[in-house]
């Protein structure tokens, strides 16, 4: 079936870090149930490194293995590294989405950084709002 | 252990449907036009098959066109009624609100023209009544198209009863029975059934070919224009191999509908019972009513394209109407319209039987589906707030 690449029917049925963070550090949570897609990303920071992160999707195939990555991709990194991640680049790791699941590797960079807000947040941390831009280069739910 | 449990999307192809078609590619090759005696031959073989094909469906050889399939069946009948009642100044068509998009985009497309359409409600049972049908036909009602069974969630219509309603109004009757035709019974005049559409790869022919009945007297409009085939109402050479292979396919599956549909849907029950154990769970479209292979489940929580994804890695061939897997953002309209909202509709599943697959191979998708459901939804988000209380249980 080449629906998918290798990678993502990888990631898809060996998922990474699935689960939940009860003292997590910071949460996120992007997507609705109503256009088929959530993922939720938890984060353990300790000294701006993100030491644990785990995640739990709702959503296709495409959807578990590009939160699964981008896991993969920010566990150990700092917190300024994992603001970096673009969506691009989850895709790239994946050997590339089909068109129309590329909004699935969205999810997972913007779920990131809603985590890392939240973070922010919760220690009051100064931040550019500008780098979180809340869904709107995702029309998926429109 | 693999299992095809996809019918209601395709069938694999019949041994004798195959035999059937083989020597057109060999012997009958002939143009049925020509005048010579290689396409008069053809011609003999063709109109045997329109002969077989009415014998079916209990009408005359001429009532039968050969189409490119149900869809353009579909098309060409409903564009005829509506142009028939157009030259009457009757502009109003009734549907179903679960049609096929073969009919309800050629509605749509009248729709702009300017025709009004009334799409009947199918929340009550997931099906419609004749009463409805009754209560929505006007004076300037044109068409009743109604399928004979929903491809989705195979609730079956009452057809005849419909029939009867139409016949008594006046208006011409359509039905889509592109998931019925082989495998229930099927009379078009004891049904009143004006015209109806089928198609042969859903009952083990090839794909690419099926048929329109039109009943005599009924103008057709031409769909597509060209040579004169088809009684000048369907342009192009026909598909004659194609039509050899329905034809025998159609035949054989009519010869068994009987003990296939007591076969298919003893499957179907025991589907039907083990999956409705799954919590939060329902089944979709009419519970007595019901196509002989259609099994159709809502799994709150869950996604359809991961669950068909983790599927067919088990080796079970099946389909959902989830937004991923419909290619729009969309769930299916039709399980839409049974009144399933968005979050429960992306977790649809629909395994469709035929008499080939067996009580093992059931028993491997009563062990893998509700695993996988399982997995799933220990990795939802979804599943998560609602076993922790934060959202409400739909199902």
């Amino acid at each position: 079936m080449a629906l998918y690449s290798e990678k993502v029917m990888d990631h898809f049925t060996h998922p990474r870090n699935v689960g939940v963070i009860e003292d997590a550090d910071g949460v996120g949570e992007v997507g609705n149930a109503k256009c088929g897609d959530i993922m939720k990303i938890y984060l353990k920071i300790e000294n701006d490194i993100i030491v644990d992160v785990k995640f739990e999707t709702f959503g296709c195939g495409s959807a578990i293995a590009s939160s699964s990555m981008a896991t993969e991709m920010i566990m150990g990194k700092s917190i300024h590294e994992a603001m970096e991640l673009t969506n691009k680049a989850v895709a790239e790791a994946l050997d590339g989405l089909p068109a129309h699941k590329m909004h699935c590797s969205v999810l997972a960079e913007e779920a990131i950084k809603n985590a890392l807000k939240d973070y922010f947040d919760r220690n009051n941390i100064p931040y550019d709002k500008k780098q979180f831009p809340d869904c709107e280069h995702c029309h998926h739910c429109e | 252990m693999f299992v095809y449990a996809d019918n209601a999307a395709t069938t694999k192809m019949s041994r004798t449907a195959i035999d059937a078609m083989v020597p057109c590619f060999e012997k009958i090759y002939g143009n049925p036009s020509s005048l010579h005696s290689v396409g008069q031959e053809a011609k003999e073989v063709l109109e045997d098959c329109r002969s077989r094909v009415a014998a079916c469906l209990g009408c005359e050889s001429r009532e039968i066109y050969f189409t490119s399939g149900g869809s353009e069946a579909d098309n060409q009948a409903i564009i005829s009624a509506a142009r028939m009642g157009q030259k009457k100044g009757k502009t109003h068509i009734i549907s179903t609100a679960f049609e096929h998009h073969a009919v309800l985009h050629t509605l749509e497309k009248l729709k702009k023209e300017g025709f009004e359409i009334t799409l009947l409600d199918v929340k009550e049972n997931h099906n419609v009544t004749a009463q409805q049908v009754k209560d929505a036909i006007r004076e300037d009602t044109c068409l009743v198209t109604v399928m004979y069974a929903n491809n989705e969630i195979g609730s079956v219509l009452p057809i005849a009863e419909i029939g009867k309603v139409c016949k008594e109004a006046g208006v011409v009757f359509h039905t889509d029975a592109v998931q019925a035709v082989g495998h229930l019974h099927i009379d078009v005049k004891k049904e009143n059934i004006d015209m109806l559409s089928l198609s042969a790869h859903k009952f083990h022919g090839p794909k690419g070919v099926g048929a329109l009945y039109c009943r005599r007297g009924l103008p057709l409009v031409n769909v597509i224009e060209g040579g004169a085939q088809e009684r000048g109402k369907r342009a192009g050479t026909e598909n004659l191999a194609a039509i050899c292979g329905m034809t025998a396919a159609l035949e054989e599956a009519c010869t068994n509908i009987d003990s296939n549909s007591k076969k298919v849907a003893a499957l179907r029950d025991k589907l039907i019972a083990g999956l409705g154990q799954i919590p939060h769970s329902a089944l979709n479209g009419d519970a007595e009513n019901r196509l002989p292979g259609n099994v159709s489940f809502c799994f709150e929580g869950i996604e359809g394209e991961s669950l068909l994804l983790m599927l067919d890695m088990q080796g079970i061939s099946a389909s959902s109407g989830s937004a991923c897997t419909s290619g729009s953002l969309d769930p299916s309209h039709v399980l839409l319209a049974i009144g399933r909202v968005h979050d429960v509709a992306h977790g649809s599943l629909r395994l469709s039987l035929c008499e080939e697959n067996t009580e093992e191979e059931v028993d491997h998708i009563l062990k893998v589906v509700p695993q996988v459901v399982q997995t799933l939804r220990n990795m939802s988000p979804v599943w998560r707030d609602l076993q922790t209380g934060k959202r409400t249980y739909i199902l």
